[in-house]
């Protein structure tokens, strides 16, 4: 099993006839993603030929989810143009499939835009936003799988750990470190770097620990905010699988913007240390050194008795 | 990015805030001429740096060896305070809390027109992430440490939340007002500023506005007497105005050539040189050279769309850094390709020449490819595959950890 998506999971690209989606598209067609179409303003009627198949282009994302089926789109599309885009997709799930989940890789859109976005979508329950400004998803299977996102996925496999990370690389050391101690994933969640975004921490844990695959979770936070303070509150009580926690930026000085533009210590907030702190006092076993995740993470397993030694 | 308290008054002034008189100068001959201009027998004469604590710091000179003054910001009373506050701030470094030990120098000063304040009290607006919603905080403790105040007493910091679809409602307006203990003129003057403000922040896309104090005179109105503002930089594309505004002088040599290649750069105190792709793998790579016994020099992140060309440029920043005595690459590949970033390695290397040990970790795309590269060039580079191996590797070869 996996969580959000699947396997069989039917999904469109908006923004496909841009460099970036067409090039993506072939990479998650590659890997096994079963990409039924694409949403470019404009050029409805025109196809894009992929690995295997041609797939349409439609002009709306309503006309797209009512041809295709899809259940799942991903947003290629330039930082000004993305606030819209992940509207447009919120409500044409909301109102044809009743739910949906919109996963947006752009970066560099406006924080209020995304206050904006966030609320619109709040009021239409079952739909499901992953980022802006993230990696994406990924869900590994029996010789492909599901990646609807910008992560490289031969480095995943198939296997029974849940991935949840603010950041992009990172996720990817983190898969690797797994993969290094002979560990695969369920399903790797990128929920972005960005102050304001979909998808948080809580509801990834939530979904991990309905899912039966699943045995133990690494979560990857960072500096700024209090998400990962948020999160372990919520775990201490309600996640029971093994989670392993790093957050990145224990050097980062404060009022320093990290590239991200979340990842910042203001205030004297949103420090890792305090972060490791919570993560400890909500029962977390803590990776403080980032070359470690995987060998903490087997520790874990061994000692919940999930692994032998 | 950050504006200045004379351009954030302006904003202030054109979105209906009110500010006391104000003019903003780069002499000391200038800085007399507003004295005479503003007609005011007290004024503010006030350091313009993008740090805060200005008050409480101190001004050295432009080699921070003498002490010049006491205090960032001064009150004068007469032509000859304006004379020597202005003489002591500008060309001068002011170090506050704020600013780190080095200090910023002050080249932009601002002379204001006093006002008779009868209470201070706090405002700010900020983006609360876990709400996501724009936050309203007020306290009747003003002209303090904020932070000191949430620590100390929390009861006395009243906040309330924009909702992003309706707005600030009118209801909300006067309940801040009353929190603060407001009545008569001075409660609805409140209200409209709150209005104001909210406005401003939305509408020029603002990422924080701070007013710290913000006073209610004798006679009933409320007057920003601070301003700081920051702005979301994500949203520079609607807002072509913000370049008018941009002081480059707030920023390093370094950040400023960083930002025009599309690469984020932040200057740290150490001696290892990083380059990583991706915000977090660079502050967990800083985390591992410094769990290793080192000290990271800066935090380099070339993003996710980085060419040949710009991890060149990149490379060479690092390279012409005179402080290293160690570079680190950390690459994992993804849409960037390791033997890619080998290529531009070579390349800076060849142009500037690399004098210190350098360490190269790449994982994923074409790792293989970029690592056989490396190994067959003439550069004295070692490849690692793992991030422990990496860290261990560069302290090692700069000659062990440095406490």
């Amino acid at each position: 099993m996996s969580i959000w998506i699947h396997e069989n999971s039917k999904v469109l690209v908006q923004g496909i006839t841009g460099s970036q989606g067409t090039f993506h598209a072939i990479r998650m067609i590659e890997y096994g993603t079963d990409i039924v179409g694409g949403v470019t303003p404009g050029k409805g009627g025109q196809s894009v030929d992929l690995p295997g198949r041609s797939v349409p282009v439609y002009d709306t994302m309503s006309e797209a989810i009512s041809e295709t089926g899809a259940e799942a789109s991903v947003i290629y599309v330039p930082a000004r143009f993305a606030a819209s885009a992940i509207t447009e997709a919120a409500d044409a799930f909301h109102e044809l499939n009743g739910g949906g989940l919109v996963i947006c890789i752009s970066e560099g859109i406006p924080t209020l835009d995304m206050v904006r976005v966030v609320a619109h979508i709040d009021q239409r329950p079952g739909v499901r936003l992953i980022g802006p400004n993230c990696p994406g998803i990924i869900s590994p299977g029996e010789g492909g799988g599901c990646k609807v996102g910008i992560m490289p996925g031969y480095i995943h496999a198939k296997g029974r750990i849940g991935i949840i990370s603010r950041s992009g690389t990172l996720t990817y050391e983190a898969v690797a470190q797994t993969m290094g101690v002979g560990e695969g994933q369920t399903t790797c969640i990128g929920i972005g770097g960005d102050p304001v975004t979909g998808t948080g921490f809580i509801d990834c844990l939530a979904a991990f620990e309905q899912d039966s695959e699943t045995e133990a979770v690494v979560m990857i936070g960072e500096i700024g905010g209090t998400a990962e303070e948020d999160a372990a509150l919520w775990a201490a009580d309600n996640f029971s699988k093994p989670l392993i926690g790093f957050v990145a930026g224990a050097t980062a000085p404060p009022g320093k913007r990290m590239g991200h533009a979340g990842a910042i210590i203001s205030g004297g907030k949103g420090t890792a240390e305090e972060k490791f702190a919570a993560f400890e006092a909500a029962g977390i076993h803590i990776a403080r050194d980032p070359s470690k995740i995987g060998e903490v993470l087997l520790g874990v397993l061994v000692e919940a008795g999930l692994r032998e030694s | 990015m950050n504006i200045h308290e004379y351009q954030a008054k302006s904003l202030f002034r054109e979105a209906g805030v009110a500010v006391q008189e104000g003019v903003h100068c780069t002499t000391v001959e200038q800085a007399l001429a507003a004295y005479d201009s503003l007609g005011s027998r007290t004024v503010a004469v006030k350091s313009q740096i993008h740090a805060g604590g200005r008050g409480k710091g101190n001004l050295y000179c432009p080699d921070l060896g003498d002490l010049v003054m006491e205090g960032g910001v001064k009150v004068a009373s007469s032509r000859e305070d304006v004379e020597e506050y202005a003489s002591n701030i500008l060309g001068h470094k002011l170090v506050t809390k704020q600013t780190g030990p080095s200090g910023k120098l002050v080249s932009n000063l601002y002379v204001e027109a006093g006002c008779a304040i009868s209470h201070e009290y706090y405002l700010a607006l900020l983006i609360d992430r876990e709400k996501a919603s724009i936050l309203i905080m007020v306290s009747t403790e003003g002209g303090v440490d904020i932070e000191e105040v949430a620590e100390t007493s929390p009861e006395a910091i009243h906040k309330a939340w924009v909702d992003p679809l309706d707005g600030l409602q009118d209801e909300q307006k006067s309940t801040l007002a009353n929190s603060l203990g407001l009545s008569g003129p001075a409660h609805a003057s409140f209200v409209e500023m709150i209005g104001s403000l909210a406005s401003l922040f939305v509408d020029r896309d603002c990422s924080m506005i701070e007013i710290n104090p913000l006073v209610r005179t004798e006679d009933g109105t409320m007057v920003a007497l601070d301003a700081k503002i920051s702005f979301d930089d994500n949203a520079s594309f609607r807002h072509p105005w913000r370049t008018d505004l941009h002081d480059l002088s707030e920023e390093s040599d370094i950040e400023i050539r960083a930002h025009e290649h599309g690469l984020s750069y932040v200057d740290l105190e150490g001696n290892i040189g990083c380059l990583v792709n991706g915000a977090g793998l660079a502050m967990a790579t800083m985390d591992v050279i410094k769990l290793y016994g080192g000290e990271p020099a800066n935090f380099l992140d070339i993003g996710g769309g980085a060419d040949r060309e710009s991890i060149t440029a990149a490379f060479g920043i690092i390279l012409e850094d005179p402080r290293l005595d160690g570079i680190l690459v950390n690459v994992f590949g993804g849409i960037i390709r390791c033997d890619m970033v080998a290529r531009s390695i070579i390349e800076a290397s060849n142009e500037i020449g690399l004098n210190v040990p350098l360490v190269v970790r790449f994982s994923g795309t074409n790792h293989s490819e970029g690592k056989q590269i490396l190994d067959d060039c003439d550069l004295d580079v070692v490849t690692v595959s793992t991030l422990s191996e990496a860290g261990a590797a560069i302290v090692k070869l700069i000659g062990g950890a440095s406490q």
